[in-house]
């Protein structure tokens, strides 16, 4: 056969129809798998949550979910209520928790809209969490993750991810010796103003004994992404304060 | 080797010690040292390389004729990614918090050089059937030596395999904990890999000294 194959022409007509069929090839795929996919990953939203209020398979300083079998089921059993609160008005709604933050957060740059604020309530051991989900910017992608915190808004677990942080860097956002830190942290200062938690470099409490100083030990290396901690904690739980002053009174 | 002619067996052998190319070539080291923490997402990217080289070295091999020599670098990249894409996808459908944890590194078999080097070397001037051969002989070399990374680092570094807790339990103090010992954390760490390879090459050279250079 003879094939000329370093003709001009011959090299565009194969690159043209390689792209056609690989192309085809992964969008039909893609297609497949989508909805197993997005189940996946509805249940791994279940998991997050229930990780930060606490329930979870953890053992010595690894991040152990509760099995995804049996997620949903565990779900409905310590989330007690799925709250949205849209203005200032509290309602319930079960699929609470499927709610897109970043399109309710880019849609909330429109300041006519009221950005719906998803919130969970979950009980364990006779004790109330209340848990929000939150998301912003690390270095390379976006970050997220869910926060419980008591009726006073005292920190009692959280959970974070990330989408493309650095390996060994960023990435240990989402390892225990860095969201264990959390637990116990105060979100507003000693003069009952709302600060947030920083994820501080050169604390001067890097073992974190002393809970209310709104500081967290930051990652070596990784303070762009520790800063995006910060800013997100700062700017999503700063909105539900107004919620949590309606409930004490 | 009934099923195999002397020569065919020869492209699976030969990888997987005499011309290994982790220990050998020195090829695809930075996966080795980032993954190995433990067992079982060592054994994942074993597979996950097994198959992608297996199918790209049969699918370059298949179009060697047609594939335009201008752009033949190019297309080797796009069946790489391509096969990559279809084994992330698949992870992500049936072994999802398996797809989480190994995140960017199954992406990152794409830069894997075994695979580009197998490409280049081998399925661009050989049958399909000898380039699968080849490829799964190459990749079986790479994934022996990630799990014989990964079997240490898990138990030494965490004194599981995987997931079981074959030392007994360290909060408890049972098993070998009662008696004082205690979990390597440096283990888990990339520098640890990098040493293990080092003591797997030295104990492959010791034993056999074809392997040694003459300078």
């Amino acid at each position: 056969m003879a094939l000329n194959t370093d003709k001009n022409s011959y090299t565009i007509i194969f690159s043209v129809l390689m792209v056609l069929v690989v192309g085809a090839l992964l969008a039909f795929l893609a297609q497949v798998l989508k909805p197993t996919i997005s189940e996946n990953q509805r249940i791994e939203i279940q998991q997050n949550i229930l990780y930060a209020m606490g329930v979870n398979n953890n053992s010595e300083g690894s991040v152990e979910f509760v099995d995804a079998n049996n997620a949903g089921e565990k779900f409905s059993e310590y989330i007690k209520k799925q709250l949205i609160i849209q203005d200032g008005e509290v309602s319930e709604d079960d699929d609470a928790y499927l709610i897109d933050l970043k399109k309710e957060q880019t849609m909330a740059k429109d300041p006519s809209y009221a950005q719906r604020l998803p919130l969970f309530v979950g009980e364990k051991d006779g004790e109330t969490f209340y848990i929000a989900p939150v998301r912003g910017k690390g270095l390379w992608d976006a970050i997220w993750g869910y926060v419980a915190m008591d009726k006073d808004m005292v920190v009692q677990g959280v959970f974070f991810d990330h989408k493309g942080e650095t390996p060994g860097l960023g990435a240990n956002i989402k390892e225990r010796f860095f969201m264990d830190d959390f637990e116990g942290e105060q979100l507003f200062n000693d003069a009952g103003n709302f600060v947030g938690i920083d994820v501080a470099k050169g604390n001067a409490d890097p073992k974190n004994m002393n809970k209310d100083d709104n500081e967290v030990d930051a990652i070596a290396g990784a303070t762009i992404t520790g800063d995006g901690v910060s800013q997100m904690l700062k700017k999503d739980l700063k909105l539900y304060v107004p919620y949590f002053k309606n409930l004490k009174n | 080797m009934g099923l195999l002619s002397k020569k065919d067996s020869k492209l699976i052998l030969d990888p997987l010690a005499d011309n290994n190319p982790i220990t050998i070539q020195v090829l695809g080291i930075c996966s080795a040292l980032a993954i190995t923490a433990q067992l079982k997402a060592s054994i994942v990217m074993a597979l996950s390389v097994i198959f992608v080289l297996g199918m790209g070295n049969v699918v370059i091999s298949l179009m060697r004729n047609i594939i335009p020599s201008k752009i033949r670098i190019i297309v080797q990249l796009v069946v790489v990614a391509a096969l990559v894409i279809i084994v992330d996808q698949v992870l992500k459908a049936f072994a999802y918090s398996l797809s989480k944890q190994l995140s960017v590194f199954i992406g990152l078999i794409i830069t894997n050089c075994i695979i580009m080097g197998r490409f280049e070397a081998f399925a661009l001037g050989n049958g399909p059937w000898r380039s699968f051969l080849d490829g799964i002989g190459n990749a079986l070399g790479y994934g022996v030596i990630l799990i014989i990374v990964g079997f240490f680092r898990e138990l030494l570094g965490s004194g599981t395999l995987l997931g079981f807790k074959v030392l007994g339990d360290p909060i408890e103090k049972t098993g070998l904990y009662s008696i004082g010992y205690e979990n390597n954390g440096f283990m888990l760490l990339s520098p640890m890999a990098l040493i293990v390879v080092g003591i797997i090459i030295w104990v492959q050279r010791s034993r056999n000294k074809a392997l040694i250079e003459e300078n």
